[in-house]
């Protein structure tokens, strides 16, 4: 029993989870209002599911896998770069995905450097479209993060267990049984469900590089059935069926997801004594080698490419950047209005239960929010006029879980450390979050705005949706331009939108840490 | 005076009974075994430990359920006295605004607490950049533009050395002296006690005595306190 418990923001936090739980069962309620469930599921989608599941399993699996090599080279060498490296393992999480894809096709394409090579010495080149390339960008994307996530763990091994494995003088493979397997057994699991969760809901990565009846996922068929044949029944279905599968695999992952730490502390290295064998320092020689051209090639890619094509850049680039940053400033208000009361809440609250309702934002797929929202606002008014709002809203609602794992922590140590102070200077309400809150989690705060800004700014999803000729963001123009195959427009939009979503992340993050202290 | 009248305080399944008057300007000493409950003594006082019998009054007004803010006193906890984001000046001036909107005579006020406790020039700093006694100074600041009518420590100079200690202990006996506070603090050195309590609250086997002159009790203690005392 608490006495008083200190409460800050409870009536505002609840309002708020209420309504972003009220936003997406207003979503659900319109789908499930339109579905039909007679025809109940045909090949078709019988085929989505499977493709969907198929590939978020391989994306985990081979991310989770390969990650495990890298991340303990990153743990046990120092070298120059390394915490350059390191930040870079941050960088996938943050860029656009078409931007990725665009980068990927440049490298591994039809003709990319890697068939160039191949052609090069005569070997058979290879496809990226389909499984394998669907597969290929989620690897890309979320084998950093799963690096990142396994060097925290690596990390948090005691240097002691080291000195003691050194001083026994263990062999490799003892040191990986009796230290570090232990570890990883634990974050492995996790780490897994996590990237598999997400890549459930992959949209534009299959856009791009999946595609047909063999490579669909449910969220790429709710785009088509809505955008080709207008079947609002049939995209109703599909989103359930969305809803179904990704909300329990978020509810079962929930449990052994690790918490995401972002932020710094990353950069250095463990005093070793062991592993200092010739062939452990190659093998970690390789990983590191690998691991960092798969990342840095795609980016160079972006980069040369994108530079020669900033030239032939249509003005309607422009104009839909200058949408996207707007979109993507009002995400980020949106975000703090709904967040911070809610972090606010659940700091104060009793752990567990209540944040599983900023999980609610993953489950539920964008294309479904967006998806009943059209249906919601498709009789009273023209929904491509709330194609932007809308946009916003719900790249908002995506971010939150992200942020709510960013925020509640520190927040919770905030409220135990000072939070009797505070009471006893009946600092409470906005006073305690102007005076207290603000500056002491300053930081995080700026990291889930820049955050936040970056994935809206990239995001192509809702907007693919509902948007016409006249509103529309860079993310669509520039997938517009690929399907238009006018390669070097789209990879100059790639570059404006590659520097918009690092600069926003960049801004918001440097302001956070500007005046960091204490 | 506060009254605590038949008072049960609960932490878990630990309990401190009191029943006893505290009497304006005097100055009290808290003594007793670790773990006695003399932190919860004062958290209950201050409103941060449930009173779960019994009653806290102060002037006649019943004021057991007020919240820690609302209530006349002022307390220095062992540690996390200052918020170490903001500047000494912001962290004093919170003990009289809590939107820190200082008009210009109560900016003047901090400024006379900060000089008073010798830390004029320092207003600016922040705690992170202060000595452990500048910190303690700060605080005590504080507890001076704050001018409640009771000032409770748990021990806030614990972490200083012996000389700085005695020295915060002579500042605080002045600083209470003059906003004719009395004072309730912690201690664990019976040197404390002589130097500056008139009455001596013994903690001990879940039961808060009721005060007794302190020079009489030290020079006799009972068998409790004597075993204690050692």
């Amino acid at each position: 029993m608490a006495f008083r418990a200190f409460a800050i923001s409870k009536n505002t936090g609840i309002s708020a989870a209420t309504l972003v739980v009220l936003l997406i069962l207003a979503a659900l309620w319109a789908v499930l209002s339109r579905a039909e469930y007679g025809s109940g599921l045909g090949p078709a989608e019988w085929s989505a599911i499977h493709f969907t599941v198929v590939q978020a399993a391989l994306s985990a699996g081979i991310s989770t896998l390969l990650a495990v090599p890298v991340a303990r080279a990153l743990a046990r060498r120092r070298f120059t770069g390394r915490g350059l490296l390191v930040t870079l393992l941050g960088a996938p999480f943050i860029l656009p995905v078409i931007v990725a894809v665009l980068g990927l096709l440049t490298v591994f394409g039809r003709a990319g450097w890697l068939n160039m090579a191949l052609a090069g010495v005569n070997l058979p080149t290879i496809s990226i479209y389909g499984l394998h390339g669907v597969v290929l960008a989620h690897v890309f994307f979320n084998l950093p993060l799963a690096t990142r996530l396994l060097l925290q763990a690596w990390q948090t091994l005691p240097a002691e267990r080291f000195r003691l494995a050194a001083q026994l003088d263990l062999t490799p493979h003892a040191v990986f049984q009796s230290i570090e397997w232990p570890m990883l057994r634990q974050i492995l699991p996790g780490t897994a469900a996590l990237i598999f969760v997400m890549c459930l809901t992959s949209f534009a990565v299959a856009l791009t590089l999946g595609g047909g009846p063999r490579a669909t996922t449910i969220e790429l068929a709710i785009y088509q059935a809505f955008r080709f044949d207008f079947d609002l029944s049939r995209a109703a279905l599909l989103s359930l069926v969305q809803l179904v599968l990704a909300g329990s695999a978020a509810f079962l992952a929930l449990w052994i997801i690790p918490s995401v730490s972002m932020g710094g502390g990353q950069d250095r290295a463990r005093q070793r004594w062991d592993a200092r064998g010739g062939v452990q320092r190659l093998m970690d020689g390789i990983a590191i080698t690998i691991g960092a051209l798969f990342l840095l090639l795609p980016f160079g890619a972006i980069i040369t490419q994108g530079l020669a094509g900033l030239m032939v850049t249509p003005a309607s680039v422009w104009q839909s950047a200058v949408t996207s940053v707007g979109v993507a400033l009002c995400s980020v208000a949106v975000l703090l209005m709904l967040a911070l009361p809610m972090a606010g809440w659940i700091a104060t609250a009793k752990r567990g239960s209540v944040e599983a309702i900023g999980l609610f934002g993953i489950a539920a797929s964008p294309l479904m929010v967006g998806t009943g929202w059209f249906i919601l606002i498709h009789p009273i008014t023209d929904p491509v006029l709330f194609a932007l709002p809308v946009t916003a809203l719900v790249n908002a609602l995506m971010a939150l879980p992200f942020v709510l794992r960013i925020l509640v922590p520190p927040l919770r140590d905030t409220v135990q450390v000072y939070g009797r102070l505070s009471q006893a200077l009946s600092l409470q309400g906005w006073p305690f979050w102007r005076w207290v809150v603000f500056p002491r989690l300053r930081p995080q705060i700026g990291f889930a705005m820049g955050l936040t800004g970056a994935l809206s700014m990239g995001d192509l999803g809702v907007i693919a949706l509902f948007a016409d000729q006249d509103h529309t963001t860079l993310p669509l123009q520039m997938y517009r331009l690929m399907g238009s195959y006018q390669m070097e427009a789209a990879a100059g939009a790639a570059l404006i939108l590659l520097a918009l979503s690092l600069g926003i992340f960049w801004i918001f993050d440097k302001a956070g840490r500007g005046h960091a202290q204490a | 005076m506060l009254k605590l009248e038949q008072v049960l305080i609960t932490q878990g399944t630990f309990s401190v009974r009191a029943d006893m008057s505290i009497e304006a300007q005097k100055k009290y000493a808290v003594i007793g075994p670790s773990g006695a409950g003399k932190s919860t003594l004062l958290g209950a006082l201050c409103g941060f430990i449930p009173i779960t019998e019994g009653r806290l009054t102060w002037q006649g007004r019943d004021i057991t359920d007020d919240a820690p803010g609302a209530r006349p006193m002022t307390m220095l906890f062992q540690d996390n006295n200052l918020f170490p984001h903001l500047s000494i000046l912001q962290n004093v001036g919170l003990g009289l605004r809590r939107d820190m909107r200082l008009t210009a005579s109560e900016k003047a006020d901090v400024e006379r607490a900060l000089s008073r406790v010798g830390l004029g020039d320092m207003a600016d700093r922040k705690p992170g950049s202060l000595s452990g006694g500048q910190q303690s100074r700060a605080a005590l600041a504080r507890v001076l533009v704050q001018a409640r009518p009771l000032v409770l420590l748990d021990e806030p100079f614990a972490a200083l050395g012996p000389a700085l200690r005695t020295e915060m202990l002579d500042l605080v006996q002045e600083l209470v002296t003059e906003t004719n506070a009395s004072l309730i603090m912690v201690t664990h050195d019976p040197k404390d006690v002589a130097r500056i309590a008139d009455e001596v609250i013994f903690v001990a086997g879940g039961i808060a005595h009721a005060p007794q002159p302190a020079k009489a009790l030290m020079e006799n203690p009972p068998a409790e306190l004597r075993s204690y005392l050692g």
